[in-house]
């Protein structure tokens, strides 16, 4: 040991000191082979030092995804650059890009193929929420309304250090669990999440009776209102806007904090 | 097109049409920027034909629709067809400007086919088919194409409207600060951008099957063999090496492609319906989205075409930064490409990582000057947006007199006399120029066959005409020679760019009005550069106001993955994969 630089044991020490149990010791003689620590800890530390990546670009922001990885950001670093393609293998899937509602059913059947635990990171305002292009036809408004998110990483698309940034955030969501409370070991608890359909337009199958209930109203009163409804337009054939109670709820804090404001 | 126009003369007479054609020409449109002659539907295909046989307008640049329900400009008072589509002709042997036609679409929407005359409006009539619902009589495949078979309704057209539609012109007036706020996502009750026809019944709804694609069964009748049977492979939408969010549907039989089908539209983020909502300076981020490794080509694309239509004078140091950006940009473009051919070829990362290496140095001069590392929204109409910061011209005379010459170099020594980049290569993904150019291929593609059009020097733009630089072409029109030339093409880029860099003049960056409100005269306007991948050009037709009133783009990835089913059938899957690579697509442009 001898041999070795004069703080590199120290600094050893000093990693390892964050893991070590602060209750039991270790007797005197073993002290040196010995660690003591708790499950959770260097269960979350192995999970978070390999943490495999899905090999999955959707659009602009997976171009980033692959300067993250390469020579100048070095992924490696944090035990990710095994980006792997199959999702079987992989424990984090970065949504990386406008998600549309052409791929959604993909993206969703991807998650439910990755085996727990599993993370996903939206990477970009489109990931997070529709981002420049959530008024089109096509976009989904942020994958979370699909599938649970853990970490949201804003920008368009947001710089390697700002993945990187929002990476070593999920390592400190992982840091935080514990075996006995997270969800993936309960029973009944882990479950596919429903595949969306490609209807007329994308729909929900958990939703399939609130859209049954406003097409079919919208038709009835469409046709008492005169007769028959003409025919390939679109926007008449959309429900009445009915503002839920969490929105206007929402819209009455927003007046009252403005006119607190005006004084 | 119903009502009957007298016949003009002099119009089928500047087309150099036969006698016997003269009356196809019904009418003319949009004489003051761009002249376009209007064709009747019956007798498009007799002036296409004779347009490409005796005119020698042999590339089918751009095809495209634009719906005129509710138009507001003067041109087309007392005008009811409603649906209108574009053509854009060139000659890729003579170079020079474009012929436009329109045709009217008839009352029961079906125009003919151009696809017999010129096999590259395939995808682009399938995506106006998709946008519009305009059928095209002849086409041997009229699918939807960038949604799928059963959306409701076609977007494109101007009385379609999504669910969190707000109104037809930006800045939406709820957006406007007063206090009060609303989420689309309140407005709907399912919270999703999403909207049904009325009376639709999700129970009952049956998914469309998937189109499967067809061959030509293998003909072993007269000797004897094994019986085999053909199956068919999917490859995507996610996929390692697709590049992206692309789809290759393939029919194979053992290892051999029967048949192969691309199946985009996974990316298709609507750009053009949220770029006829946005005012014209609104779309310039938004190009930056469509190629999104080359931000800079496309900005100036969509700045020349605009450029074009409100008649704007560019300063002489802003067509210097411009031509100094484009090419930079050119290079990462090319390196990237490269890097990715190779990854596809098996050499996994090791030639990306050296080309990404250099992509970082480029990139961080793009940030010291925009502010952005890939969307850099740097240019205007009229010019630039910033001049460049202190240090920035020495760093670049760096990058192209040293740094950019030398890694090119070690690419070209790590890469081209690689024994396995030859025999993965050489003869694969042939296609012939001629074939290319009928299928509309621009760029790299068409070069790499020997044919030397590149629009800088056929219709130059920009100031390209004083530049001392060459047009690389190689013979073989195979995957090795489509590798080879970009690394030829990024060559010529440095070379530009020693010269622009060298010659730079001081003096103003902006020119035109300035302002963030631009209203742009009545008309139609077809601006094109030669982005990395091949042609980009913008289709803009205004109707004098504040925004674009068709805003669509002639994308090169998307119509040079019309070559992509003729080139791979006969070979194998794994060749494929590089046949696609080497087309170098950007998913972004490909479904906009």
């Amino acid at each position: 040991m001898a041999s070795l630089p004069p703080n590199f044991q120290q600094l050893k020490q000093d990693q390892l000191q964050p893991f070590l149990h602060d209750e039991i010791s270790v007797p005197a003689d073993l002290e040196g082979n010995v660690l003591i620590t708790t499950v959770d800890k260097i269960y979350n530390w192995s999970r978070r030092s390999s943490m495999w990546p899905l090999l999955f670009g959707l659009a602009c922001c997976a171009i980033e995804m692959i300067a993250s990885a390469a020579s100048r950001y070095d992924l490696s670093r944090f035990g990710m650059e095994v980006m792997r393609p199959s999702p079987r293998q992989s424990d984090l899937m970065i949504v990386s890009g406008t998600v549309t509602k052409k791929m959604v059913p993909a993206i969703v059947r991807i998650y439910n193929q990755m085996a727990e635990p599993r993370y996903v990171v939206s990477m970009g305002a489109c990931a997070t929420g529709g981002g420049p292009f959530k008024e089109g036809y096509n976009v989904v408004s942020g994958i979370d309304k699909y599938i649970p998110v853990d970490v949201y990483v804003p920008g368009c698309p947001p710089t390697p250090e700002a993945l990187i940034y929002g990476l070593m955030k999920m390592h400190e969501k992982v840091d935080r669990q514990s075996v006995v409370s997270v969800p993936w070991y309960q029973k009944d608890s882990s479950q596919f999440v429903p595949v969306p359909r490609l209807g007329p337009d994308i729909f929900d199958p958990r939703q399939v009776e609130l859209i049954k209930d406003t097409t079919l109203k919208a038709a009835t009163g469409a046709a008492a209102a005169n007769g028959a409804a003409a025919g390939g337009a679109a926007a008449e054939t959309r429900g009445p806007v009915e503002l839920s109670a969490k929105a206007i709820a929402r819209m009455e804090e927003a007046k009252r904090r403005w006119r607190a404001k005006q004084g | 097109m119903t009502e009957a126009t007298a016949v003009m003369d002099a119009p089928a007479g500047e087309l150099g049409l036969a006698p016997e054609l003269a009356d196809a020409v019904v009418d003319m449109w949009a004489e003051d920027t761009e002249k376009a002659y209007v064709i009747a539907p019956d007798r498009i295909l007799e002036v296409l034909t004779h347009l490409r046989d005796g005119q020698g307008y042999d590339f089918l640049s751009n095809l495209t629709c634009v719906d005129y329900e509710g138009y507001g400009g003067k041109l087309r008072a007392g005008i009811d067809a409603r649906l209108e589509v574009v053509y854009n002709l060139y000659s890729t042997r003579r170079g020079g400007g474009s012929i436009a036609l329109h045709v009217r679409v008839p009352e029961d929407d079906t125009v003919p086919s151009a696809t017999s005359v010129y096999p590259g409006a395939n995808l682009q009539e399938r995506e106006v088919y998709d946008l519009f619902g305009v059928k095209f009589d002849g086409h041997p495949n009229l699918r939807r194409i960038l949604l799928w078979d059963g959306f409701h309704g076609h977007p494109m057209r101007k009385d379609w409207h999504e669910a969190y539609y707000e109104e037809d012109a930006k800045p939406f007036r709820s957006r406007h600060p007063k206090g009060e706020y609303e989420f689309h996502e309140d407005k709907v009750p399912w919270a999703k951008n999403t909207t049904y026809p009325a009376g639709w019944d999700p129970d009952s709804w049956q998914e469309a099957v998937a189109y499967v694609p067809v061959s030509q069964a293998p003909q072993h009748e007269d000797k004897p063999h094994l019986d085999t049977e053909s199956i068919v492979v999917n490859l995507g939408p996610h996929h390692p090496s697709t590049h992206g969010v692309f789809r290759m549907l393939t029919r194979v039989e053992g290892e051999t492609i029967l048949a192969l089908e691309p199946e985009m539209g996974y990316l298709h983020r609507n750009h053009e319906k949220i770029g006829e909502r946005n005012t014209w300076l609104m779309n310039m981020p938004f190009t930056d989205r469509l190629d999104y490794l080359n931000s800079m080509s496309n900005n100036w694309a969509y700045a020349l075409a605009v450029e074009k239509l409100a008649d704007i004078e560019v300063p002489e140091r802003a067509e210097y930064l411009r031509v100094i950006m484009a090419e930079f940009s050119r290079i990462v473009n090319h390196a990237w490409s490269i890097g990715f051919i190779l990854n596809d070829l098996g050499a996994l990362q090791t030639p990306a990582l050296y080309a990404i290496e250099e992509r970082e140095m480029i990139l961080d001069l793009f940030e010291a000057v925009s502010g952005a590392r890939m969307m850099c929204n740097y240019m205007r109409f009229g010019g630039v947006v910033r001049d460049l910061p202190e240090g920035w011209h020495e760093q670049a005379a760096y990058l192209a007199n040293e740094r950019l010459p030398r890694a090119l170099d070690e690419l070209d020594r790590l890469l081209t006399e690689n024994e396995i980049l030859m025999a993965r290569g050489r003869g694969v993904g042939y296609l012939s120029v001629e074939d290319l150019i009928s299928l509309s291929v621009s760029g790299p593609m068409i070069r790499a066959g020997g044919l030397p059009y590149d629009i800088r020097k056929a219709e130059p733009y920009g100031i390209y005409d004083r530049f001392d630089f060459d047009i690389p072409t190689l013979p073989n029109s195979d995957i090795y020679d489509r590798y080879y030339i970009r690394l030829l093409e990024a060559r010529e880029s440095v070379r530009i760019l020693q010269q622009a860099l060298r010659d730079i003049p001081e003096g103003e960056i902006l020119g035109g009005r300035g302002g963030y409100t631009l209203r742009a005269p009545e008309g139609e306007v077809y601006g094109r550069l030669e982005a990395p991948k091949g042609e980009l050009g913008f289709y803009l037709a205004s109707d004098g106001k504040t925004q674009p009133w068709r805003y669509h783009v002639r994308s090169p990835s998307y119509i040079n993955l019309n070559a992509l089913g003729p080139m791979s059938v006969g070979y194998k899957v794994a060749d494929a994969i590089v046949i696609l690579g080497a087309i170098d697509i950007v998913l972004g442009e490909v479904d906009r």
